[in-house]
């Protein structure tokens, strides 16, 4: 295990440094002259050419990355433009909303896409899997900012059910923005915060965990059909086990594999999507962020945010695999 | 359905134009494979959007840009007013809008699946024909970028290359030949020491050779299928990128930016944000629905890879 551990790290490490390398190109493939850019439109050449002494932008560019980098390492990304404060700041204090946001989708599409999944595979072609096939379509080709902006038209702008943007009512939330609203408030037994923070992450939470509900009955659905034709189910059914035990506890518990792997592999997905999710929601998260970043062209702000999202998509998925040669030892000795 | 064609090929056999009837029987089965309703359905919703998108500046009724500010944000008149669908708060008319996206949406998904597939299957054709040290890089390459959330990376190259057609489909490639390359290098790594492989270089034909009419020609199924899926997934991101501002320059009217000025006026007009959406969910859903049915049938492996998207 020690060992498998050490060749994980030893291949991610590579990989980070060439997602800085990629960043790093990539803003220097901005058109115009990054000083320039950055300073106001009233900066005098003189100004110019010193804001490009002092960020170093007349080194070579090896030496301007190897700057980058060591600074990526320290944590120092810089300092905002629009907002004067350190980037990495900016970045911690949205990112417990984001966090939230995520975890409560996730959440709502495990709930409803595996029983749906396990429901239609269990008898194919029956109205169950009609049924269950039409809500992974759905999912899968709704598109997450219109899905918001149709609740937001008909559960807020028509009923009136439900607060159509933000995370909080001003005067009923107390703490921070920077705070997990929900846990916090019912931590510290304050339930009608608490109540206050769910009415507002319901609607995003739906938006966001729709295109997850639809993948992860898709393939629930094919694992358990896989599963159904097992020796062990057959097996099983002929020593009596009831069809219900049968299902949830014989055949999903050997078709979870599959639904791991694909959950893991597409948080990215719910990761990126919370980005325009959060903006349709005015959502105080660091997808939200960003786009106002992108808005500003606020570019130390752009860069952190982006290798900030991407790092933290590598280390989610660093973990899924090590967690993964934990449970099936299997994969530990693969080449 | 399959049994009765079958029990009348079985009949066939005893009379004299057996042969005929089982050739029938048999082009009737292959016909029918095909008929399935996922495909009608999905066929028949892609066929639309083509049609719409080739034929929009004959069936458009008005220029999509001519704006009317007299004439600002109408309401639907539905089939028998001048602006069937409203207008937006420029007076520009929905409906045309609408098929000249149809139109923009077509050019960059078709745009960005066929340069994909070029890129990613012969980079992936290359590392697994090659494999080795070629191999060892490609592959660092393609996991570098997949080590980029989905729409991130997309999102990264628009905020610095900046708005404009060419940037937009660098940024939506960017991450869509990465499936062709897994599923073209998986294929030329079993397929390099096949005996006909092995045959045609004895015979003294050159790599470049024997990846394209060797290798190659393999792949067609996959790709077919991962490319309609890459297609669906093009659309929504383009459009997610036109939402956030960051896709074509303004002046093209797409159904991502439509959405995004519906969103602004979302509490006094409805329609500005239902109309467009459901062309991008309709359009989606046709050309899931066309995937899944195309993949049951060319490439059942692909199954187990589960989503259509990314």
């Amino acid at each position: 295990m020690i060992a498998y551990l050490f060749r994980r790290v030893a291949g991610t490490v590579p990989v980070i440094l060439l997602i800085s390398l990629l960043v790093f190109l990539l803003i220097h493939a901005a058109p115009g002259d990054p000083a320039a850019l950055l300073l106001s439109d009233e900066a005098s050449p003189q100004d110019i050419a010193d804001a490009r002494h002092r960020w170093g932008l007349d080194q070579p560019i090896y030496v301007q990355y190897l700057r980058f980098l060591l600074n990526v390492l320290r944590g120092n990304f810089g300092t905002s433009f629009r907002y004067s404060d350190p980037v990495i700041r900016l970045i911690g204090e949205r990112v417990p909303a984001t966090i939230e946001l995520a975890l409560v989708s996730l959440a709502i599409a495990i709930a409803l896409g595996i029983p749906l999944g396990v429901w239609a595979g269990a008898k194919p072609n029956s109205w169950a899997d009609n049924l269950g096939s039409f809500f992974g379509f759905f999912g899968i080709s709704m598109p997450s900012f219109w899905f918001a902006i149709m609740l937001i038209l008909v559960v807020s702008g028509y009923f009136h059910w439900l607060p159509s943007s933000g995370r909080s009512t001003y005067g009923i939330s107390h703490g921070t923005a920077s705070d997990f609203y929900i846990f916090q408030s019912l931590a510290e037994g304050d339930f009608r915060a608490a109540w206050d923070g769910i009415r507002h992450i319901i609607m995003p939470a739906i938006a966001l965990g729709t295109n997850m509900m639809g993948i992860i009955m898709r393939v629930t659905r094919s694992s358990v059909l896989e599963v159904m034709h097992e020796d062990y189910v057959r097996t099983a059914r002929a020593k009596g086990v009831g069809e219900r035990t049968l299902l949830w506890r014989h055949v999903l518990r050997n078709a979870l594999v599959p639904i791991i792997t694909v959950v893991g592999l597409e948080l990215g997905t719910l990761l990126s999507g919370s980005i325009i999710v959060e903006t349709v929601f005015a959502w105080p998260g660091s997808g939200s962020l960003l786009i106002s970043a992108i808005e500003s062209r606020d570019y130390p702000l752009i860069t952190g945010t982006v290798l900030t999202y991407t790092i933290a998509f590598v280390v989610i998925n660093f973990t899924i695999d090590i967690l993964y040669a934990m449970i099936d030892p299997r994969i530990r000795f693969e080449k | 359905m399959r049994s009765s064609s079958d029990v009348a090929a079985g009949l066939g056999a005893a009379s004299p134009s057996a042969a005929a009837r089982r050739r029938a029987g048999r082009a009737g089965r292959a016909i029918r494979a095909w008929l399935k309703p996922k495909i009608i359905l999905g066929g028949g919703i892609v066929l639309t959007l083509v049609f719409v998108g080739v034929l929009a500046p004959w069936i458009a009724p008005f220029d999509p840009n001519a704006q009317n500010l007299a004439m600002a944000l109408k309401p639907p008149e539905w089939l028998f007013g001048v602006h069937v669908l409203g207008t937006d708060p420029l007076g520009r008319d929905i409906l045309s809008r609408l098929f000249y996206g149809a139109r923009v949406s077509l050019v960059i998904a078709v745009m960005v699946v066929l340069i994909s597939g070029v890129v990613g299957i012969g980079l992936g054709a290359v590392s697994g024909y090659f494999a080795g040290a070629t191999d060892f890089a490609i592959q660092k390459f393609v996991e570098v970028v997949w080590a980029f959330p989905p729409l991130l990376l997309a999102i990264a190259i628009m905020a610095f290359l900046g708005q404009g057609l060419d940037n937009l489909i660098l940024a939506l490639v960017m991450q869509r030949w990465i499936s062709y390359c897994r599923v073209a290098r998986g294929q030329a790594l079993s397929l390099r020491h096949r005996e006909f492989v092995e045959a045609a270089r004895a015979l003294g034909a050159s790599h470049a050779r024997i990846i394209l009419r060797h290798i190659l020609p393999n792949l067609f199924q996959s790709a077919v299928v991962i490319g309609t899926f890459a297609m669906a997934s093009a659309i929504i991101s383009e459009a997610a990128l036109s939402f956030l501002g960051l896709g074509v320059p303004p002046e093209i009217p797409t159904w991502g930016s439509m959405l995004a000025d519906g969103r602004t006026y979302i509490s006094t007009s409805w329609w500005l944000a239902l109309f467009p959406g459901l062309c991008i969910f309709f359009t989606v859903l046709g050309i899931n629905l066309l995937g899944d049915g195309l993949r049951d049938i060319l490439d059942p492996r692909l199954k187990r890879s589960g989503s259509g998207i990314g």
